[in-house]
């Protein structure tokens, strides 16, 4: 590292770490240095803390108990709600569905609108870098329905190819679905202009901000988009929570997909009419303590600033993204003008999965594979990759560990000398 | 390599290096008695398997595809082990070598070469990486049309 890109970084530097306890526990007898964000943040302190005051003062359930404690915690749940509508800059707490994550709101919207919606011959168009829990979701929606998947392409840099993309809708579009983050890639889609193009073609717009909202604003009023979702757990929240935030005159009019308690007005054996959105998708008992801890995940994010947290974590990626660069045998994966703080490589003569256990072994937690990302790896010619993601507790301290191993692992496999 | 960690270099061990490396017997074969293909959904590595069995016994064996290394020297070492061996006895140091990297090292066992790999028990997720040319061995040999997985 030059002393150079050491001093610009540390003018910005943010200096977290000791909020997530975790980050303090060594691995294999090393610091651990967490580059796995990508695949799920570690969790802070007021999260964590969150959840377990949940259960110890307040945990009764929801929206049913006429006593003090469902009263409480019912008004905790839809404070949370309040939080992401917030958060999202939603104009209604109603436009919240809470799920269980990105791919159960991805499911939501497929079998609930999509069912409700499409036909044979009908088109969704898609992006060739989706994560498969934004492309399944629809290859059974097809099935279902007769409707086809479109697949916009990208080059060889990861960016959407949005000529092809305007070519590819048609009067028959009826929904684009579109990652706002590649996972894979680090790519960050031009969403503001895809939502445009396809509004102008007549169809819905879907967006997985999955890898967005932790690394940068989310505005969905300014984006325009239809539907949007995202799960707590890459936010720095719990495992098993997520949201679908979905334009309220959309959501009034899905017929529920779920059936169970709390998602009706009336049930007799003869019929029953259903509650309004977001109830009406909410069905049976929701993880509760789940919304809490993600709301203190939103607060956390929302303190340190996502400014702060987006430019910390640029600066992470570019001097990364040289340093691995400086190695011998490295190609990177994703090479986008605009990318948010996800370093996907593949290095000559080491494949990904050996990478992944020797830089384990230095207490470097990278991905290693194909992301759920099969398409893009088949698009790229490889079997997988590894992948470092950034986060806001990450430091070049993080990133000096990384590259030391990744030379050592060159040096294990005979690459280059031992260092 | 001095400061490794021990079990580091349990895995990755001279000879498994150089079966990445050099992989033996890495071809197709014209007419193969039994052919089978793996395939790793995990992380991706697939081979085929290719068999000429006469008499009841494996007179030769080879295999493509691409995978990590300890995928692809476990395949390597696999074709040397079997060839020569009558069927039966494949079949016996399959059981014993799936043994030796999830239970314990069978009783009177000699793997030979293929104790290189015994290392890979401690890494139960590369476990699969090892077994993958094994089980698609297997599965040529009882004529299993599917694709072999680990999973």
């Amino acid at each position: 590292m030059s002393a150079n890109a050491s001093s610009t970084i540390a003018d910005t530097v943010l200096d977290l770490a000791h909020d997530f306890p975790i980050l303090a526990r060594p691995v294999h007898g090393k610091r651990l240095a967490y580059l796995d964000n990508g695949a799920t943040t570690q969790k802070p302190l007021p999260v964590i803390q969150a959840e377990s005051r949940f259960y110890e003062q307040s945990n009764a359930n929801i929206h049913r108990g006429v006593h003090w404690l469902s009263q409480h915690a019912t008004d905790l749940y839809e404070a949370g709600r309040a939080t992401v509508r917030d958060f999202l800059n939603a104009s209604r707490d109603d436009e919240i569905v809470f799920t269980r994550g990105t791919t159960e709101s991805i499911n939501l919207v497929a079998q609930s609108w999509g069912r409700a919606n499409l036909e044979a011959g009908d088109e969704i168009l898609i992006t060739a870098m989706e994560h498969h829990s934004n492309i399944v979701p629809w290859q059974l929606l097809c099935h279902q329905t007769g409707a086809q998947i479109k697949v916009a392409p990208i080059d060889d840099r990861g960016e959407l190819l949005m000529d092809e993309y305007e070519a590819l809708l048609s009067p028959r579009t009826r929904l684009v679905c579109v990652a706002h983050v590649s996972n894979a890639l680090g790519t960050i889609n031009p969403v503001d202009e895809i939502v445009r193009l396809a509004h102008r073609a007549g169809a819905l717009v879907l967006v997985d901000g999955a890898q967005a909202v932790a690394h940068q604003p989310v505005d969905v009023q300014a984006m325009a988009c239809d539907f949007y979702a995202f799960s707590a757990h890459k936010l720095y929240g719990p495992t098993g929570i997520g949201v679908l935030y979905g334009r309220r005159e959309l959501l009034q009019a899905m017929p529920p997909w779920q059936g169970g308690g709390d998602m009706i007005h009336t049930v007799s054996f003869e019929g029953s009419t259903y509650a309004d959105a977001p109830q009406r998708f909410e069905a049976g008992t929701p993880n509760i303590a789940g919304v809490i801890g993600m709301a203190a995940g939103i607060d956390y994010v929302r303190a340190v600033g996502l400014e702060r947290i987006a430019a910390h974590e640029q600066r992470l990626l570019d001097l990364a993204t040289d340093e691995i660069s400086a190695l011998p045998g490295v190609r990177l994966i994703g090479t986008a003008q605009n990318k948010a703080g996800i370093l996907s490589f593949v290095i000559d003569g080491i494949h990904p999965h050996d990478l992944g256990t020797i830089l384990d072994s230095e207490g470097v937690a990278i991905r290693a594979g194909h992301h759920c990302a099969m398409p893009i790896m088949t698009r790229y010619g490889i079997p997988g990759t590894a992948r470092a993601s950034f986060a806001l507790y990450n430091s070049t301290e993080d990133i000096t560990a990384l590259i030391g191993a990744v030379r050592k692992a060159q040096a294990l496999f005979g690459i280059t000398e031992a260092p | 390599m001095s400061d490794m960690q021990p079990d580091l270099r349990e895995l990755y061990q001279e000879v498994i290096f150089d079966h990445n490396r050099s992989p033996r017997n890495y071809h197709g074969m014209e007419r193969p008695s039994h052919v089978a293909r793996g395939h790793n959904p995990l992380c991706g590595d697939e081979l085929t398997v290719y068999l000429r069995v006469e008499d009841g016994v494996v007179a030769e064996a080879s295999f493509m595809g691409q995978g990590c290394a300890i995928s692809t020297a476990s395949a390597s070492l696999m074709t040397e082990a079997v060839r020569g061996k009558p069927v039966e006895e494949v079949e016996a140091l399959f059981r014993d070598f799936h043994a030796m990297l999830t239970e314990s090292q069978p009783e009177g066992r000699d793997f030979g070469k293929l104790q290189v790999l015994a290392g890979v028990k401690e890494f139960p997720v590369r476990v699969k990486c090892a077994t993958l040319a094994w089980h698609t061995l297997h599965n040529a040999l009882v004529g299993v049309s599917d694709t072999a997985k680990t999973e």
